[in-house]
């Protein structure tokens, strides 16, 4: 072997050359075998689908008043679930990595809930406190607050669903940054709002944007909890993922697979950008 | 009295970082607090810092209660070990953080910072970043930040713990020569004793969480308070049941007044001084002598020698501490850090 380089790479080359060529491309191919059947064959026949009449059905979809009333309220209660999981999640890092408190460990526990549970079970749980016969139900009822089948429970379901995301950006890195640099800037006369905002926040900055892009992503794209506490009221309380659901129950399949596309381009989106947010967030620690 | 700190007393879970800790720190001196690690100097400077709380006890500055106040009404500078840089920010932005949150006016902050740039030798770095400084001017840049608040004292966290010893010994000497300009109260933690008694004024010792002794760098030196303030300041080896300074000691060829027979079992020259290894009734020593008494003796393995106190100080060796006999100081300290 001509290299006589540092061990890493020689190592690899010697584990190449002793490979079979049978072994190495039967692998390959099992792999990208494996992600065609799963992954690239679906998504590109619903691109396929989409655009098989060319761009003018797909802009008549999605600007029908349904449509562009689902649009809207996928965007609103994305847009609230993100606002209210930033605040929770920044506030819920630094108190896991920062403080040592009874009950910490139980809250660390309690974050990742929403990635174990069943998407549907949240849901149902949410009728169950907040429903007209739930928990708090009835005294919400009566004071003219509608939270289950209206805006208000569907940002609670989103919200609950992408809990952890922010957190788990946030934490490891609140973690890895140590507080010296925030107890310098109290001893040079910073309050915590001011160490908060000019010491701590500028340097989670990529991990947050992280975190908000991953949950932003996970709320568009929600849909078992949201069917669960929206009611399915047309035009008012439709997601965009509702929306394509109930427009394939009615066959109108055109509708369905455009706003699929246009789910799946944000999502896509949201993926890239999340991947330079999270290189950044790595070789900034 | 700059800071005086009464009956302090910390414990982290079961360990008890600072006993019942008292001490005065004079009013523009530069005071070494001296221990090995897990002594309580670095808690003892948190604590007057306000970065951590004592359980029990009081911390004033410049005559004024500060036992509860939080640390950014101090008004203290605290460097820390590792500098703390503000990792996004400019070498100027740091050293004008302390500024800016107190909304000092512009030109005030750019005078100020400038003042400090030059102060420390960074003009020409002022648009760095931390990460594109050697650890020196890190540590320089963490100076300026700290002065640039005008603080009534300034707390030094193992200063010059993390630089290479070149580095080290050049920061020391100019830290000194700036604290001689500028007057304010320093405290600097230190594990190293020879670098409290190069730079420091006043010497306080801690071992196991309480003060040992406290006094002027010779005074700790030549009239330690115990065994253990000794050997951890200096060379110390046996004199038959005396604890002596390796270079105290006289060797002769003729027994006299008060010497003690002993046997050579090793001569080793360094330089200006020499180290001869003794066997006394069994116990090994060590004595360091000038470089002419060598010459001077013909000291072979094997040769019979009397041994002397010939100066300086005494102290009975009390077996009950766990005392460093016979090594030097330095490699005492290396094996602390």
């Amino acid at each position: 072997m001509a290299s006589v380089g540092i061990g890493g790479s020689d190592g690899t080359v010697a584990v190449r050359g002793n490979r079979r060529p049978v072994a190495r491309y039967g692998l390959r191919f099992v792999a990208l075998g494996y992600l065609l059947v799963l992954l690239a064959a679906p998504v590109a026949m619903v691109f396929y689908r989409a655009f098989q009449h060319g761009l003018g059905p797909i802009w008549s979809a999605l600007t029908t008043g349904e449509a562009r009333s689902a649009i809207e309220v996928t965007l609103i209660v994305a847009i609230s679930a993100v606002v209210l999981n930033t605040i929770f999640g920044v506030g819920t890092a630094l108190l896991l990595v920062r403080r040592r408190f009874p009950g910490r460990h139980l809250l660390d526990v309690l974050v990742d809930i929403p990635q174990a549970v069943s998407p549907i079970v949240v849901g149902l749980a949410l009728i169950l406190v907040y429903g007209k016969f739930g928990f708090f139900g009835s005294w919400i009822e009566r004071n003219g607050i509608k939270i289950i089948f209206s805006l208000p429970g569907m940002v609670l379901a989103t919200a609950f669903v992408s809990l952890p995301l922010v957190v788990r950006s946030v934490a490891p890195v609140l973690a890895e940054l140590g507080d010296e640099q925030e107890q310098a800037a109290r001893t040079l006369g910073a309050s915590s709002w001011q160490t908060f905002r000019r010491i701590t926040l500028p340097s989670i900055r990529d991990a947050l944007a992280y975190g908000i892009v991953l949950s932003l992503a996970r709320s568009l794209g929600e849909y078992g909890a949201v069917t669960v506490v929206s009611g399915h009221v047309i035009g008012k309380t439709l997601t965009l993922t509702l929306f394509i659901d109930e427009r394939l129950q009615n066959f109108d399949e055109p509708a369905a697979y455009s706003a699929a596309v246009l789910l799946a381009i944000i999502a896509m989106g949201s993926l890239l950008i999340s991947r330079r947010f999270r290189a950044r967030s790595r070789s900034v620690v | 009295m700059s800071i005086q700190v009464r009956h302090v007393t910390k414990r982290f879970a079961q360990f008890t970082a600072l006993d019942d800790v008292s001490v005065d720190i004079p009013t523009g001196s530069l005071t070494a607090l001296l221990g090995p690690s897990g002594s309580g100097k670095s808690t003892l400077l948190r604590v007057i810092a306000g970065l951590d709380t004592a359980d029990a006890g009081t911390v004033s500055i410049e005559g004024s209660d500060a036992t509860h106040l939080p640390p950014q009404r101090r008004e203290v500078g605290f460097v820390f070990q590792h500098y703390a840089p503000f990792k996004h920010m400019t070498v100027y932005d740091n050293i004008a953080f302390g500024l800016t949150v107190r909304k000092a006016g512009k030109a005030e902050t750019k005078s100020k910072v400038n003042e400090l740039l030059e102060l420390v030798h960074l003009e020409k770095f002022q648009t760095r970043y931390p990460a594109q400084l050697s650890g020196g001017q890190r540590q320089r840049m963490a100076l300026a930040r700290a002065l640039a608040v005008q603080p009534r004292v300034l707390l030094l966290d193992e200063p010059f713990g993390a630089l290479d010893a070149q580095v080290r010994k050049e920061l020391r000497t100019w830290l000194r020569r700036l604290h001689d300009e500028m007057h304010v109260t320093t405290v600097i933690v230190t594990h190293d004793q020879e670098e409290a008694m190069e730079v420091a004024d006043e010497i306080v010792v801690l071992y196991d969480g309480r003060v040992q002794q406290v006094g002027h760098p010779n005074d700790v030196y030549g009239h330690p308070a115990n065994d253990w303030v000794m050997s951890f300041l200096g060379p110390v080896t046996h004199f038959g049941s005396l604890l002596v300074r390796p270079h105290d000691l006289d060797l002769a060829h003729e027994a006299s007044d008060g010497a003690l027979p002993a046997t050579v079992v090793r001569v080793t020259r360094l330089g200006f001084q020499t180290v001869v290894d003794l066997d006394m009734h069994g116990g090994q020593i060590y004595a360091q002598l000038a470089r002419e008494a060598t010459d001077r003796l013909t000291l072979e393995p094997g040769t019979l020698v009397y041994v002397r106190h010939a100066r300086g100080e005494v102290l009975p060796a009390a077996p009950a501490i766990p005392v460093p006999v016979g090594v030097p100081a330095a490699g005492f300290e290396e094996d602390l850090s």
